[in-house]
Order: C-alpha cells, then structure tokens, then sequence
C-alpha cells in the first residue's frame, strides 16, 4: 500500500508549526500504524545522511518525533490526532494498536499531535502531559503507608462493586479525553480515578475530599469544563463510561454540601 | 571467588534467616533519615514502590524516568498476574510451596535464602495492594480469586484481568504520587541516566540527560537504586517496550558493578507471531491463557501444508488429527509447564517441520474446548481484552479459530550482582527487581515478577538500605562539583559527541536489527559453541561497523530520539557479547539456557551441578579487553536437588 502522509511539524513549544508533506510506499497491510512511522522516519534519517542530496540543497528535517512505547496498548504512551480522530480510524484502541489494513491504498492521512492548552508540544507530535500526573498528585490515591496492612481477604468487596471500579482503572493516561473535548476538559480522567477508587470500601473513606482535591487541581492547571459532550467516552481507548463522571459530580458535591 | 562477592546469606534455618537478619541490620532514625538522600532510577513495580516506601520513610528520594510520566514503566503491560503463598484456594499452597516451585522453575540456579525470603513476603504484597484499592478479580462472595500459571500445581495467582501488572504499577505509581505531593519524593520524567557517579569507591550520584532540552544534569544522593528493569531488547523483536534498555545497569557495569549470568534471558512461548522484516516489537498473549487454552499442531504433515496455502481453517482439523504435544509430552503438567520448556518444545515441532502459518514459525493455542465447557461469556470475562488484543493486530477473532503464537523473548533473568541485601559489589549501589539476577535462577516462573519487583521495592530494600546509610548519617549531601561529576560529564560530553561524528550513514536501528538476527540465531532459544564463537566475532565486527557508519541526526541540546537510540544501542552492542560469552563459558543447559550439545535423548535440558552450580558473574576491565569472570557457588542447604520433571 502507497500513501502520502501530512504530518505536523513543530521544532519546539515556541516554534510556529506547519504540515508538511511524505510519501511512503509498499506497505504491508498488517504493519503498524507506528510501524509505519518508523518506515517514514528511515527514510528521513537516511535522506539527512546521504551527502549527495545535502549538497544539492537538500535540508532534511530529521524524523518526524512521536511518543511510542509498549505498542500493545496498555502504557498510554503513544497518542496522536489520525485523520482528524484521536487514536485514528478504530475503535476501543490506542495509535500503537491501529493497523495499516484500516486505510485505503493511496489515502492522504493527516497526523497532529494533540491539541489542547493543558498538553503543549514539546516537539513534532510529542506533547507534555506532566499535567495528568499533578492532578493524580492532588488525591488519586488512598492514603495509606506500607506495611502494617491487614490480611487482603478481611475487606470483601462485592464482585460487581469490583468489576465497575476495574472498568473505570483500565484508564491508561493518555489524554485522548482531554485532545478530542471541545473545552478541553480533564473531566473523563479524573472521574475515572475518582469512580474507581469511591468504588471501593478502601476508597471511600477519603473520597470526597479526594474529588474535590482533584477537581481543584485540575482547574488551577487550566482543563476546561465539562459540557456533557460525551465525545471523551467515544475516543477513549479503554471505552470508560462517562457514567463514572456522574459518580465524581456526586463525591464532588457531597464534598461541597460538607463545606 | 572475587572477595567482592559475599552473598551475605545470614546464618540459620531458612525460615529464620530473614527475620533474623532485619533484626540485626541497624535503623536509621527519623530524624537523620531527613538529612540522607536516595536516588532511584526507574519507575516500574520495583523502583515506584521503592521510592514511595523510602519516602513514607522520610527519606529525601529523588526519582528518574525516561518516559513522560512514571505510569509508561513497561511493568504496566505484565498481563497474568502476581503469584502469593496465601492459599486461599485451600489447595495446600505455601511458603514453602512458593520457594520450591520458584527455585525448581528456576533449575536450580538461584539463592535459596533470597528465593525463600521472596516467598515470604509474598502474602504481604496482596495486602498492602488491596489496601491501595487495587481491583483485583473476586468471587461473588466478595473475597479474592486465583488462577494458575506455570511450574505450579496449586491455584496461587492473583490477577485483574489481563490487566494485573497496570493495575499493580497504578497501585505504585499512587503511592508515589502520595509522596511526591507530600514532598518527600522529587519527580524527574524525560531523564535518561546516562552514568553512574563514584567518589572514593562509594555510588554518590549519577548523571542524567534531560530528554526535551539535552542538558547533562547532575544528581547526587547518598545511595542509588537501580530500577531499570532488563536488557531483553538486545534482540530487537522482543516483548520489552521500545524504550525498555539495559543501559544504566551497564553503566554501573563499567564502573565496577559485577553482572550476574547475563546469558539467562527466558522466551516466552505464548507471544503473536513475527509478520515481517518491518516489525518493531513482539506482543505477548499472557501465560494465563495457557489455564484454558490448549496447544497444539496438525498430526498429519498434509494438514500442515494446507493451513499454511490457506485451503482449510484450524476449527477444520478433528479432534483426533491434532496433537497436543504439550500434554503428551507433560502429562502432569500439561499447558502448564514453565515457559522455557514451552517455548523449546513449540521449537522443536515447528523445526520438524509442523509449523502453522507462512513462515513455519507458529503453534495454535486454542479455546475450543474452554469454551465448550465454560460458554462464551466465562472466557470473555478472564480473557476479553487479550482477545481484543489479538484480534487487533491479527485480524482473527480468537474466539471462532484459534490463536496463533510463537516464543519471544520476554525477560532476562541476569542483572546486576547483588548480595542478600541487594546491595551490588559498588557500596551504595542497589539493584532491584529485574534489574538485578538474584530470584529467577535459570528461568522465572510466570507471575512472579510482578512478584520480585513489589517485594524488593517494598518490603526488602526499605530495611536493607537502612543498614547502609546507618553509616552515613554524618556524611554531608553529595558535592556535584566534585571533580568526579566534573569528569563523568566530560566523558559523557565527548561520548555524545563522538556519535554525532561518526556522519556515517545507516540510521541506529540498522545496528539494532542485525545485533538482534545475531542475538535470536545464535544466543535465542537453542545455543552451541560454534555458533556463540561465531555470534562473538559477528558482534565485534558490527560494533566496529556501528562506530564507522552511524549517523545520528540533529542536535544533542534538543529532543532527540535517535539520539537516545543510538546510547543504548550502543551498549546493547557491547552487552550481546558478554551475553554470548557467558553462554559459551556455561557447557550445561539450564532453564532457559539450553546448549545443544547438552541434552537428554527426550531433549530435555541436562545440567551438570558438578560443575556449573553457580552464579557467573563477570567484572568489567575496560572496553575491548576480555571482563573476567568470578563463579558465586551456590548452596542447596534446605533442597534436596533433582532433575526437573513435569512429566509426572
């Protein structure tokens, strides 16, 4: 399969930014997305190193730089805007997992990083996601230390209970939610912490003072509000409800009756 | 034996040894764990527990990762589960079970007091995660359940989903943020260690490359723990993450860290099968499968050749055609033998010539009869998202034929020397979870890295580091402009430079790739002289060829991934060679070290414990020069050795 691929370009977070235009050819239907990627930036790297068309003029760019890592879905690295979706033309999956068998022979496909005020660009396709880990540093988490902890079965937890909060933890950080929000809003991210830790009978002692933590944390970091828009739940790769975003709205205004 | 190599194995019973040594390390008391401060590298199971326990501790901890945020470390994508001795199954597991299980998996090449003490810790592990809120999978009673993995006859698994190694890491990576937010850990994301820092013979800090702007910055501590995780992406195609490296543990390497067995890396028989010269990376199907799945090939060669011209389906081949060759030739075990007997015997139907697909490189593992006993529903609800997996990259619904799958490799049992305390041969440098050698032996036993990364981070490096920086309570905080840091930058300064210059022309993953045909074809699942005598030369001579023909774009005060690339591989290049030197100079086979010349007429592995019952570990003596090699004899006081038997 040929394609020609309008890739973003940006040389660092003050840098403007444009699309620029490649071609790539002869790939396999079964190669990766980044797979494919990585066949692109070959071919960059190897046109900055060939002398005869750096003589003629030719300033070659470098390759183009994405966040990648497991490619099995699972670490949240990877990201990527693919023909105007976050995570490309699939469903239920993250950028690593999407397939060249899901293009046409021959297509243009556009490829942004993501766009929103709270995850700048760092470079090309890369953005700066340290956001997402502050606000988890404002409450995602039960407050205990190690050790001292009593046996594991004590605390039994009815399976369903345990199934929904598992639903809400499959979240892996990458932050379509926020790219794809039209406010972009951190709402689905932080519910889906919040929800699967309120969930739980060890969650809950805290988890009103958690969401409003959260909350907090994530408007002075500037994620805009929430509209109901639902587009979050339709990009998330892990298919996370925004029924856990009522669960948070709940914690969040018990916490704010207790004030 | 090298005098640096004291295992410190405390006096006693087994049961006793641990108990005994924490009451004989010395404490450092709050108010001086204030003044003391520790680096921790890595951020998997192992180093987000470690840094968030010495935290809580009160220790000043700062802690580095390569990736944007803690939560990518690659023991996020550990799938299975995480095995305890609690015995909940009521299926007569326990600590000692655990131990035995993990030392015979192992064939007899690991510690047994360290393996013990593993074991032990084990239970407290599932407590202090429940308690972090990590949901693993209940029964309708609300208590937890198990499942079984390999190496095992009891059911000692706990698991979420296919998902247990995320939600162990979330489970971490919480408490880290805990502290973080609390101020008692500094986070340091995008940083890439590139040398470790001595100063009069002690670890004092380390050298790390901010990835966005490229500056060298300088960190000093009072101690350093090494969290890397495994160097298994000398093959190139492996189960690791792209940016999974084994170059901070080689840096202390070269700076006089003793690497224990470094030829012990474990393929994985349950991994999606190799599609073509253009892949990056192989993905796992976890090993918990093998509970439900069974694997087999055609009986009869005519099947063989039509699946592979596509004329008929695997679902086509009755019962009786289809030889489940893991249960013929296991029956005791079975699916569930460990994955280095696994993974030889799908080479060697695939090598007679009964492999699936195009490439004669494929076994099927199959749900047929799991879902005919269990319905749809059951299977979806232990397996959903690993078949959506497989289905994604594949295209093949699991649940209508059956999966295909081929070994990989997955983990490296060799790292970093370490004694009881999991201290390396540098004072004040640990080594902890995959990054070291200690607990795996010649093969883990699946859903017990999960396992050894938490009980390190957790529960054994707390107390033993305790009894190093007792010493230091009087030692002011780390100078960086010591002229040893000064020297570390210069020489890093240079190294980076001097990969800009070569101006060669092949792009860092060229060297990658042809190290990894070398690595699989000659150090991979099967190893014999000639051809580990022959992987040495070829290594040497593509190390050359990568210092002559390389070409690294860019700049290095920029973000650059070629950059970083081209760091670790070449280590990875000087790593393969040891890698191979330490499988020539082992004549036995072991767990996963299987060499040729040494097997039973079954083609089982044969050890020679007369021999070969040791730790290799090798010192470094300078680039080029042939490391030495130092042997740690290793005693079964409390095991009664015997040849490993899964057959009955």
């Amino acid at each position: 399969m040929d394609f020609t691929l309008k890739v973003w370009r940006q040389k660092s977070a003050k840098d403007k930014g444009r699309f620029a235009t490649y071609k790539v050819q002869n790939i396999s239907p079964d190669t990766s997305f980044l797979e494919m990627m990585d066949i692109l930036n070959d071919q960059l790297v190897r046109e900055g190193a060939d002398p005869v068309s750096v003589e003629k003029g030719c300033k070659s760019e470098g390759p183009v730089a994405f966040d990648h890592d497991c490619r099995e879905g699972i670490c949240g690295m990877c990201s990527l805007y693919i023909n105007g979706r976050a995570h490309g033309p699939d469903d239920d999956i993250t950028t690593c997992q999407l397939h060249m068998r899901k293009f046409k022979d021959g297509e243009t496909i556009t490829i942004e990083p993501w766009r929103s005020a709270g995850m700048p660009v760092i470079k090309d396709l890369v953005v700066d996601r340290q956001a997402l880990d502050k606000i988890l540093q404002a409450g995602g988490y039960v407050s205990v230390n190690t050790g001292g902890i009593p046996d594991a079965n004590t605390i039994p937890i009815p399976r369903d209970d345990a199934e929904e909060s598992m639903d809400a933890a499959a979240c892996v950080g990458c932050g379509a939610c926020i790219a794809t929000c039209k406010n972009g809003s951190a709402m689905l991210f932080v519910a889906a912490r919040v929800s699967s830790l309120a969930l739980l009978p060890q969650g809950k002692v805290e988890a009103a003072r958690r969401a409003k933590a959260m909350v907090a944390r994530m408007d002075d970091l500037g994620f805009g509000a929430c509209t109901n828009t639902r587009a979050c739940e339709m990009e998330c790769p892990k298919d996370i409800s925004v029924a856990h975003i009522a669960r948070l709205n709940r914690e969040f205004l018990k916490a704010k009756i207790k004030d | 034996m090298s005098e640096k190599l004291i295992s410190k194995i405390p006096e006693g019973t087994l049961s006793e040894k641990w108990t005994k040594h924490k009451a004989q390390i010395r404490v450092v008391s709050p108010a001086n764990k204030r003044k003391l401060e520790v680096i921790v590298v890595g951020t998997g199971l192992g180093g987000a527990s470690a840094a968030a326990a010495l935290g809580e501790l009160g220790y000043n901890v700062k802690v580095f990762c390569i990736s944007d945020s803690p939560r990518r470390a690659h023991s996020i994508a550990a799938q299975g589960g995480i095995n305890a001795a609690k015995n909940y199954p009521n299926d007569n597991d326990s600590v000692y079970r655990l131990f035995y299980d993990t030392i015979k998996g192992g064939d007899y090449r690991s510690r047994e007091a360290n393996v013990y003490r593993l074991a032990e810790v084990s239970n407290l592990i599932i407590d202090q995660c429940v308690a972090q809120g990590v949901p693993f999978a209940r029964e309708y009673g609300g208590l937890l359940d198990n499942r079984s993995f390999g190496g095992s006859q009891v059911s000692r698994t706990f698991y979420a989903r296919g998902q247990t190694g995320q939600q162990l890491l979330l489970g971490a990576y919480a408490a880290l943020n805990r502290q973080i937010e609390l101020g008692s850990v500094k986070s340091y994301v995008r940083h890439e260690m590139l040398d470790l820092v001595m100063i009069d013979g002690e670890a004092k800090g380390i050298l790390a490359r901010n990835l966005v702007t490229g500056e060298i910055e300088r960190h000093g501590a009072h101690a350093v723990v090494i969290a890397t995780g495994g160097y298994g992406n000398v093959f190139f195609l492996s189960t690791n993450a792209m940016n999974s490296n084994g170059s901070a543990a080689w840096q202390c390497y070269k700076k006089g860290a003793f690497f224990g067995n470094p030829s012990f890396a474990q393929i994985h028989p349950t991994c999606i099968p190799v599609h073509g010269e253009q892949q990056s990376k192989l993905t796992l199907m976890s090993e918990s499968l093998r509970n439900d799945g069974r694997i087999w090939v055609p009986k009869k060669m005519e099947d063989v050749v039509k699946l592979r011209e596509k004329k008929i389906k695997a679902s086509q081949i009755p019962e009786e055609d289809r030889d489940y060759y893991l249960e013929r030739r296991y029956p005791a075990f079975g699916n569930l033998v460990p994955r280095d007997v696994a993974s030889r015997a799908a080479k060697e139907r695939c090598d007679a010539g009964f492999g699936v697909n195009e490439t004669g490189l494929a076994v099927f593992l199959d749900f047929k009869t799991a879902i005919e006993r269990l319905g749809k529903k059951v299977i979806e609800e232990r397996y959903g998202n690993l078949f959506q997996m497989y289905e994604k990259i594949t295209d093949v619904n699991p649940y209508d034929e059956p999966m295909m799958i081929y070994p990989a490799i997955h983990y490296t049992m060799g790292g970093l020397w370490v004694d009881y305390n999991l201290q390396t041969t540098i004072p004040g440098l640990y080594a902890i979870g995959e990054a070291n050698f200690s607990d795996h032996g010649g093969n883990r036993l699946g859903a017990s890295a999960l396992m050894q990364g938490l009980a390190d981070g957790y529960f054994i490096l707390p107390y033993t580091i305790g009894d190093y920086l007792a010493g230091k309570i009087q030692v002011k905080k780390t100078d960086t402009n010591h002229p040893a840091f000064e020297e570390a930058e210069k020489n890093i300064k240079e190294r980076l430079d001097k990969l800009f210059n070569i101006k060669g022309k092949q792009p860092v993953d060229h060297f990658h790739k042809k190290l990894g045909h070398i690595m699989w074809d000659y150090v991979g699942m099967a190893r014999n002289e000639a051809g580990l005598k022959r992987a040495i030369e070829e290594i040497r001579a593509l190390r050359e060829e990568f210092w002559k023909d390389l070409f690294v774009p860019g700049e290095n005060n920029e973000f650059n991934q070629e950059l970083e690339k081209a760091v670790r591989v070449a280590d990875f290049l000087e790593m393969g060679e040891l890698m191979a030197m330490d499988a020539l100079t082992r004549k036995e086979s072991c767990g996963g070290h299987f060499r040729e010349e040494m097997q039973t007429e079954e083609g089982e592995t044969l050890r020679d414990d007369e021999n070969y019952m040791y730790v290799s570990t090798w010192e470094y003596t300078g680039y080029g020069k042939e490391p030495i090699k130092h042997k740690e004899p290793l005693q079964y006081e409390f095991i009664k050795i015997a040849t490993r038997n899964y057959k009955d």
